[in-house]
């Protein structure tokens, strides 16, 4: 095949680059090859394009970066009107600045821009609950400024239209109990013992925790993403010259409508999972439904329920505060809402586990479990 | 007294964008910011509603304190923003009718009757109970400056109004403007770099520009066009591209 490209000398002792033939967008990696290999001795001073009889864009793409990065540019020469006129346009800009590459930043520098990011995740997490604080306080002395009308329609989006999912998934955590509790518990005869171990994982563990695992994902995500679409669209904003706070306005309904939600749906879960419990044992097990029932409350004491209803409602505040707060940190338009959307639900799904640990710990301690 | 006063007005987010800068809004004043893309003039208009904090410097409004003091506060100006910033989950009369709810003490068949009078000033009325996600980009921002409008202050703020519009709709929120600057007596401060606007609508500008990071014209944007002799006006006012020399 003919090389598009070939090195001349000039009748002058200059060294010239000619061109030959149609030069299309699918012979621009070709052309960019030869301009490679043609250019490796030198820049070269004249530009001949006698030979060429048609210049797609791309081509002249690719002529244009391999020149510009070579040196200066070189002189055209025997160019017709058509070929001259896309070989001005897109040499334009063959200055070094719009040629320089864009700076690869190394790995220590990207340990470092993770470091500051975080550093400022914490920052600006400190502020928002400084914020938050300071927003209460001044609701407090003005309840009316709280959007108290919101909590009842948040109440409604988090809480009933969750219940179908929060029942779904508190009945099949009471079945695996149940299956799981009596496999074991049949090898040493203590069957009798499933209905404590379905009611107390539930009541203490499984329904909390799952409840808001559940409520991070579906509520927690749909927050995040709400505010942050606010925010980049510049509501928030409008709501600040409207004099209106964001927190009592925006934050406020949502972490009150979850601190109420939560134990609710926690103690729909407790119920759905303790009757799922009890269907798998009665059929499952000799047990009856009189007798599963009777040792289910006989195993549970109110603090077993109000412990885990406490958690919730701990688990409702910390998923509407990081919602909250990842969403008015969004910025950047749609991949910015996508990205706090995401670090809202790990966040939340961190601060869930961690929180249950530290629950766990304390009600040992103090003697509540 | 000015009603807006900047006195060496640092501007930006941890970079300066503009610095020093020196400038007056008197009251009655259909004002424009310009400059072209990138020269920071929406920073501008953000910290002059306070926003944003200046960098150095300071801007003060009816000569008292700073703009900045939003949040729980009653604002003392309006702002429309570029694409309107509506309430998604609210009527265009619910979010006209917010401000109201939340400054004054009106019961709410007379909010109602504000809210209509607002919304048939900007040509409105009959998109009172649609939702945001239903208007056209003009419609948006004219409910947008309904709702700036809603408590009644004698200065607007306005972000690029008429970008993005077609030369009938944005000729028509030209006269909008015109109407509440003559009409009603009110200050605009507009952010701006559509010609036909800035011409028909503008009492008095300032030209920001990029590389020198200040004011390079101040004054009616008519008389700038038709006597400046900077270059860099020239450019802006006579759409004159500043061409890098083409090398091949």
């Amino acid at each position: 095949m003919r090389p598009l490209v070939e090195i001349l000398q000039t009748p002058g002792g200059e060294r010239a680059l000619r061109l030959h033939g149609e030069l299309a967008l699918d012979d621009a990696s070709r052309l960019r090859r030869d301009l490679a290999a043609a250019l490796a001795d030198g820049p070269v001073a004249v530009l001949d394009l006698e030979g060429v009889d048609r210049m797609e864009g791309a081509a002249a793409s690719v002529l244009a970066d391999a020149l510009c990065a070579s040196g200066a540019p070189p002189r055209v020469e025997g160019a017709a009107a058509d070929v001259a006129s896309i070989v001005d346009l897109y040499w334009r800009d063959c200055s070094p600045e719009a040629q320089a590459p864009r700076r690869r930043s190394g790995f220590l520098s990207e340990v470092g821009e993770a470091l500051l990011e975080t550093v400022g995740t914490l920052r600006n997490m400190l502020a928002f609950i400084g914020q938050l604080f300071g927003a209460l306080l001044a609701g407090l002395r003005r309840p009316a400024s709280i959007e108290w009308g919101a909590v009842g329609r948040q109440v409604e989006r988090h809480g009933a239209d969750g219940l179908p999912i929060v029942c779904v998934i508190g009945s099949l955590m009471g079945l695996i109990t149940a299956f799981q509790a009596a496999i074991q518990l049949r090898k040493f005869g203590a069957d009798a013992f499933v209905a404590d171990l379905v009611s107390l994982s539930l009541t203490r563990e499984l329904a909390p925790l799952m409840t808001a695992i559940v409520v991070a994902g579906r509520s927690g995500a749909a927050i995040a993403a709400e505010i942050g679409t606010m925010k980049v669209s510049e509501e928030v904003d409008a709501l600040r010259t409207l004099g209106i706070c964001p927190h009592r306005f925006l934050v406020f309904p949502r972490i009150f409508a979850l601190l109420l939600v939560l134990p609710l749906l926690t103690l729909a879960g407790d119920l759905v999972g303790i009757v799922s419990g009890a269907l798998v044992a009665t059929s499952t097990l000799e047990i009856g439904m009189r007798n599963f029932l009777i040792s289910t409350q006989e195993a549970l004491v109110p603090a077993d329920i109000l412990g885990g209803l406490l958690k919730a409602s701990v688990f409702g505040v910390f998923i509407a505060g990081i919602a909250c707060e990842r969403g008015l940190a969004a910025r950047g338009g749609a991949e910015g809402v996508g990205r706090s959307t995401t670090s809202a639900v790990v966040s939340m799904l961190f601060w869930l586990v961690l929180l249950d640990a530290l629950f766990a710990v304390f009600f040992n301690v103090w003697g509540i479990y | 007294m000015a009603l807006i006063e900047s006195r060496d007005l640092t501007i930006g987010y941890t970079k300066p964008l503009m610095e020093h800068l020196d400038f007056q809004v008197e009251r009655g004043d259909v004002f424009l910011v310009l400059g072209g893309s990138g020269t920071g003039k929406s920073t501008m208009l953000r910290t002059m509603i306070g926003l944003q904090p200046p960098l150095g410097g300071s801007i003060e409004l009816e000569g008292v304190g700073d703009p900045a003091e939003l949040d729980g506060k009653r604002p003392r100006f309006g702002v429309s923003f570029q694409a309107g910033a509506l309430f998604g989950s609210m009527t265009i009369a619910q979010n006209v009718a917010l401000p109201l709810e939340q400054w004054t003490d009106l019961d709410d068949s007379t909010i109602q009757g504000i809210v209509a009078g607002k919304l048939r000033l900007v040509g409105l009325e009959p998109a009172a109970n649609r939702l945001p996600s239903e208007l056209s980009g003009g419609m948006l921002k004219r409910a947008g400056i309904a709702r700036a409008l809603a408590l009644e202050n004698d200065l607007l703020f306005l972000d690029e109004p008429s970008a993005g519009l077609d030369p009938v709709t944005a000729s028509e929120l030209d006269d909008l403007l015109l109407t509440l600057n003559q009409a009603l007596g009110l200050t605009l401060v507009v952010v701006t770099h559509e010609l036909e606007s800035i011409y028909r609508i503008g009492t008095r500008c300032i030209l920001l520009d990029r590389d020198t990071r200040g004011i390079i014209a101040e004054g009616d944007p008519r008389v700038l066009r038709d006597e400046s002799a900077d270059p860099r006006v020239r450019a802006f006012f006579h759409r004159e591209s500043v061409a890098k020399e083409v090398t091949a």
